[in-house]
């Protein structure tokens, strides 16, 4: 199927500084797609080019087959776009700004129902301004949503969102992506990423460092896993020759033991065989904060 | 060509409006309060200095004017300058908005506002002095409309500056100075030369001439339709290639 999205050497300078340097990468329909990365690692940028809201200077651009700078008219009626650094006006209420914006297309979503599918149902006639940060974030949201895209970019959506709310917000992007929606999802927030996406791109001072499913990432750039348990038993050294154990630490009572492959399906085994059923035995696999950390020497929020 | 986006958007405009007293005050009340305070002064007696007019009389077309100044000078660059500063417009640009519907619909509003306040004036004119009726009706509206030409187009010229701070300020100074030298404070034949001069490169100077000639009766310099259209065609030229979104 012909991809939503290609970009092909996408490329933006602020004075001699390339903020995108030479991006590639492919959107396919009905997918999730994550762009991850910290603040100033070209995220925003690059998702304001492909909107057509800023010029980029250099590399080739496709959005649904459009050039989003000469066909912004067309593009915009069938993408949606929930923007970082916007706003409505302060003294328009919810259901007056979800009526606008669903008039500047025919065919566009019923906003009543938006307004109770994202919980806005009792502040339906509450002004902008008084609308708190969150609540506010989901009337952003329901207005990118609000003209049927086929196309919808979400900018740091959950930013101002409890972690319910976020969870909800979660529920209802994948929701509107199996409803047919392709879903571009820019976000600093690794376990976002990890639970949503279908694929993610690694931003990274203008490049991408990194680009696959959550769980390719994971298993190239994190092997190791880490097995813990507790054990009155002194003597573990054993343990070492068990396939896919690296090392081994024993602190008091918790052992922890790091390895890649199915360790702790084969500490599991030796385990047992040796009489041990620790009730505690567990593993922490390694996460796309842990990826993020060993492509770029930092964690997500440094 | 949408018609439902133009007209949502007027009305929501139209509604945003009204939730503002300051712009309230300022358009429908401000232009009242000043002819009923000139009418308190003058009476509506015919008299030499006002072109041997009444001056009430004298002053109704002038306040027409005087209400779009309001509108151009004022509501529209600091409402447009608002947008921009907050976000407003950046959302709107992302959104499938049409960008005629955007503009078009600040057009119907200013429309609206100039022409509740201009029915407000000769509604206040007529109970308190019996305004003389307008000579040609038809040359009014025109008039009336061409007035709304040059202010809007100097509004979206306003609107390029790029803080509200700024707009606030150019804009105030603007209105006050026209008010003041353009035919709705003291008659061009007082004034003393000096006065005279700056009379002369003011907009509204212009089309307190060109809304005078029909209410009045006089006769219509033509030189003036055309100093007005140059100064819209200018200042529309201008501001389509400054304007900024974000």
């Amino acid at each position: 199927m012909e991809p939503v999205i290609v970009a092909d050497g996408l490329t933006k300078r602020y004075g001699n500084v390339a903020v995108v340097d030479g991006i590639s990468f492919e959107v396919g329909r009905g997918e999730i797609f994550g762009i991850l990365g910290r603040n100033g690692a070209g995220k925003t940028t690059t998702v304001e080019c492909l909107q057509g809201l800023r010029r980029a200077d250099g590399g080739q651009m496709r959005v649904l087959g459009l050039d989003p700078l000469t066909q912004a008219a067309e593009l915009r009626k069938r993408i949606g776009s929930q923007l970082q650094e916007s706003a409505l006006p302060q003294r328009i209420k919810v259901w007056e700004a979800l009526d606008w914006f669903a008039s500047f297309v025919p065919g566009a979503r019923d906003p009543g129902q938006l307004i109770e599918r994202w919980g806005l149902s009792d502040k339906r006639t509450t002004h902008y301004s008084d609308l708190s940060g969150g609540q506010r974030q989901r009337l952003f949201i329901a207005l990118a949503l609000v003209n049927d895209p086929e196309l919808v970019f979400l900018d740091e959506m959950t930013t101002g969102l409890d972690p319910a709310a976020r969870h909800t917000a979660w529920d209802l992007v994948r929701a509107v992506r199996d409803a047919g929606t392709s879903v571009v999802l820019v976000t600093h927030f690794m376990e976002e990423a990890e639970r949503l996406c279908d694929r993610v791109a690694v931003f990274e001072r203008g490049k991408i460092v990194a680009l696959d499913t959550p769980g390719a990432l994971i298993a190239e750039h994190c092997k190791q896993i880490t097995v813990r348990f507790s054990t009155g038993l002194d003597d573990l050294s054993w343990l070492a020759a068990v396939a896919g154990v690296d090392e081994m630490v024993k602190r008091n009572g918790s052992v922890e033991v790091r390895g890649s492959g199915a360790v702790l399906a084969e500490i599991g085994a030796a385990l047992v065989s040796h009489g041990i059923r620790p009730p505690d035995l567990r593993a922490d696999q390694p996460n796309l904060e842990d990826v993020f950390l060993s492509l770029t020497g930092r964690r997500s929020d440094e | 060509m949408n018609a439902r986006a133009l007209l949502t958007s007027a009305w929501t405009e139209a509604k945003l409006f009204v939730r503002e007293p300051m712009t309230v005050l300022f358009t429908l009340v401000l232009p009242l309060l000043f002819l009923l305070v000139l009418g308190g002064v003058f009476g509506n007696k015919p008299n030499s200095a006002w072109q041997g007019q009444g001056p009430v009389n004298f002053y109704v077309p002038a306040y027409l004017g005087l209400v779009w100044a309001s509108v151009g000078l004022l509501v529209l660059p600091l409402h447009i300058v608002r947008y921009r500063e907050d976000g407003v417009l950046r959302r709107l640009r992302a959104s499938a908005a049409p960008k005629w519907a955007i503009f078009g619909s600040q057009a119907i509003v200013a429309s609206a506002i100039a022409l509740v306040g201009g029915a407000v004036l000769i509604a206040a004119a007529e109970l308190t002095y019996h305004v003389r009726a307008p000579q040609s009706v038809a040359g009014v509206l025109g008039a009336w409309l061409l007035a709304g030409i040059v202010f809007a187009a100097l509004g979206l010229l306003l609107s390029c500056v790029p803080t509200s701070r700024g707009v606030l300020g150019a804009g105030l100074g603007l209105f006050f100075v026209m008010m003041m030298l353009s035919g709705s404070g003291p008659p061009f034949k007082v004034m003393s030369s000096p006065l005279r001069h700056i009379s002369n490169i003011l907009p509204l100077t212009y089309v307190t001439r060109i809304l005078e000639a029909p209410w009045l009766g006089t006769s219509l310099a033509w030189t003036d339709v055309g100093v007005a259209v140059g100064i819209a065609l200018a200042a529309g030229t201008i501001a389509a290639v400054a304007f900024r979104w974000e």
